[in-house]
């Protein structure tokens, strides 16, 4: 058995009027990588956003239900955004970096998290840029602006940026779908090593992708948490008539 | 096949056409300035103030109104910069949909076109209320006033354009309204917020009738924000007005000055923000 680390309990989202996700109930399993898989516009990434409250940035949102994470409840009452989203990094779809150098865009969420001590700035930088993969390819061109990388790369930087906060889950929303296969291959490397450190939530519509990486599967289907479980009884067997459909590439 | 290639050709010179009646009306311009004024301009003309009977064309420079044109158009423009920029940073990043925002936006579009000569009657208004004369203060106040809308507006069309998953990637880290704001908003925005300060300071520099009553004319350069001050726009308009052509000639001379000024500002601020665009995100 999995331990889990986020909770979720009867999750609804609407969005002017849109009941973009419908009850879900589901626990994501502690320092495991969990795919979420369903075809396009099912709500992957409005359930992840909701993880980290990103979906408040939207606006004429609505939310209810709860989400525990570490027992506590992150849309309870007078709870700090900042420490929720500090604990949840994200890896968006296309690299987002930030209009800095590369070492900027990397110290950029220590920094505003009280670092000021450039040499633990320094190394938390390395230490960051080495596990996303990416240390050897910038270590002599730092204060290069981070635009100037390939998008494979900014990609690699965005999963250090994200690491540099000392976060304990990873939301990743399809990370690799703007890369190419060599730099997706990179990306999901990266994640299988760092997975013992980290709960990793990972978005995808390529069930392939979901069955090189998965450890936990949640299949979503128009808002509906159709069926969830571990990835090779999911991905291999499943129970509901609609997975086997989107399996066998019959619904998408 | 044809009819589509001579419809290409057609609007392509088209384009062609109205760019060269801009450029060629710009040069013009320039030209004219220069030939006219080139008899009159001379070291003293931008190194000495008029000397006694300067208007009947005889010695001394236009160096008060350098002077003024360039302490009120600067100062005018760091108070409206000082002012602009929270203000676009919160139509932007607080209240970007409220009625407040959309009513700023309306009264600012409204603004822009008001008449310069109204911004300095009721410059001259507020300052008869206080009881200050005409002075280096009241013409910094009408400029602010008339840069506010041209600077603000033009940020936040820059702000506007800042995409929202930048915005996405500070506030995942943890970050706060506030660092996102100054972190990753105002500098991805800077080169356009330098555009939008040149803008502003462009308009206030070359305006004569807001300066008039507010600032008023002097020979002298001030000493103070409670003295009056000169501008050249305003030196333009009294040189050109009198009978004498050696006046009229230092008028051209005057307005040449005023352009290489703005030209050489405009020239330092793109260089300035060259280094600031190699970290913007495209």
């Amino acid at each position: 058995m999995f331990k889990p680390h986020i909770s979720i309990q009867k999750l609804n989202v609407f969005y002017e009027g849109h009941h973009v996700l419908k009850d879900i109930t589901v626990d994501i399993p502690e320092k495991r990588i969990t795919a979420i898989i369903g075809p396009s516009g099912c709500g992957k990434t409005t359930l992840l956003k909701s993880l980290n409250r990103l979906i408040d940035l939207v606006d004429g949102v609505k939310v209810s239900g709860n989400v525990l994470v570490d027992g506590i409840n992150i849309y309870g009452n007078g709870l700090d955004v900042t420490n929720i989203r500090k604990k949840m990094g994200l890896i968006a779809q296309v690299p987002n970096l930030l209009p800095m150098s590369i070492y900027d865009n990397t110290a950029y969420g220590s920094r505003i998290h009280g670092v000021k001590d450039r040499k633990e700035l320094n190394q938390t930088v390395e230490r960051c840029l080495r596990v996303s993969g990416l240390w050897d390819e910038v270590k002599d061109r730092l204060k290069d602006p981070a635009s100037k990388l390939s998008i494979g790369q900014q990609q690699r930087l965005c999963l250090a940026r994200a690491l540099a906060v000392e976060p304990e889950v990873l939301l990743c929303d399809e990370p690799t779908s703007a890369l190419d296969p060599i730099s997706a291959r990179h990306i999901e490397g990266q994640l299988l090593t760092i997975k013992k450190d980290y709960t990793i939530v990972f978005v995808t519509h390529i069930l392939r992708q979901a069955k090189r990486l998965a450890d936990y599967v949640v299949f979503l289907y128009f808002g509906e948490l159709v069926e969830h479980g571990p990835a090779e009884e999911i991905l291999t067997n499943p129970s509901e008539p609609r997975t086997q459909a989107y399996l066998k590439g019959e619904i998408s | 096949m044809d009819k589509r290639k001579l419809e290409e050709n057609f609007f392509k010179g088209l384009m062609i056409a109205s760019t060269i009646i801009i450029v060629g009306s710009l040069l013009s311009v320039l030209v004219v300035v220069l030939f006219r004024g080139a008899p009159a301009l001379s070291i003293s003309m931008l190194a000495q103030t008029p000397k006694g009977g300067y208007y009947l064309g005889k010695e001394g420079g236009i160096l008060n109104a350098i002077v003024g044109s360039l302490y009120l158009a600067g100062g005018a423009t760091a108070i409206a910069f000082i002012i602009s920029l929270p203000t676009t940073l919160y139509l932007n990043e607080y209240a970007y949909r409220s009625k407040l925002a959309s009513f700023t936006r309306q009264s600012l579009d409204v603004l822009w076109s008001v008449p310069s000569i109204i911004y300095g009657v009721f410059g001259f208004t507020i300052m008869i209320y206080l009881s200050i004369r005409a002075s280096l203060l009241g013409g910094i106040m009408a400029l602010t006033l008339l840069e506010l809308p041209i600077m603000i507006r033009a940020m936040d069309e820059v702000m506007k354009m800042v995409p929202l998953k930048l915005k996405e990637a500070s506030y995942a880290l943890g970050a706060t309204k506030l660092e996102t704001t100054l972190n990753v908003i105002a500098r991805q925005a800077l080169p356009g917020v330098v555009m939008a300060i040149l803008l502003a300071l462009g308009r206030a520099i070359g305006d004569a009738a807001s300066v008039l009553f507010t600032a008023g004319y002097t020979d002298n350069i001030p000493r103070s924000l409670f003295d009056p001050a000169a501008s050249l726009p305003l030196a333009v308009f009294f040189q050109l007005g009198t009978p004498f052509p050696e006046v009229q000639q230092r008028a051209y001379a005057s307005g040449f000055i005023l352009l290489v000024i703005v030209l050489s500002l405009s020239v330092a601020s793109r260089l300035l923000t060259r280094r600031f665009m190699r970290y913007v995100i495209k």
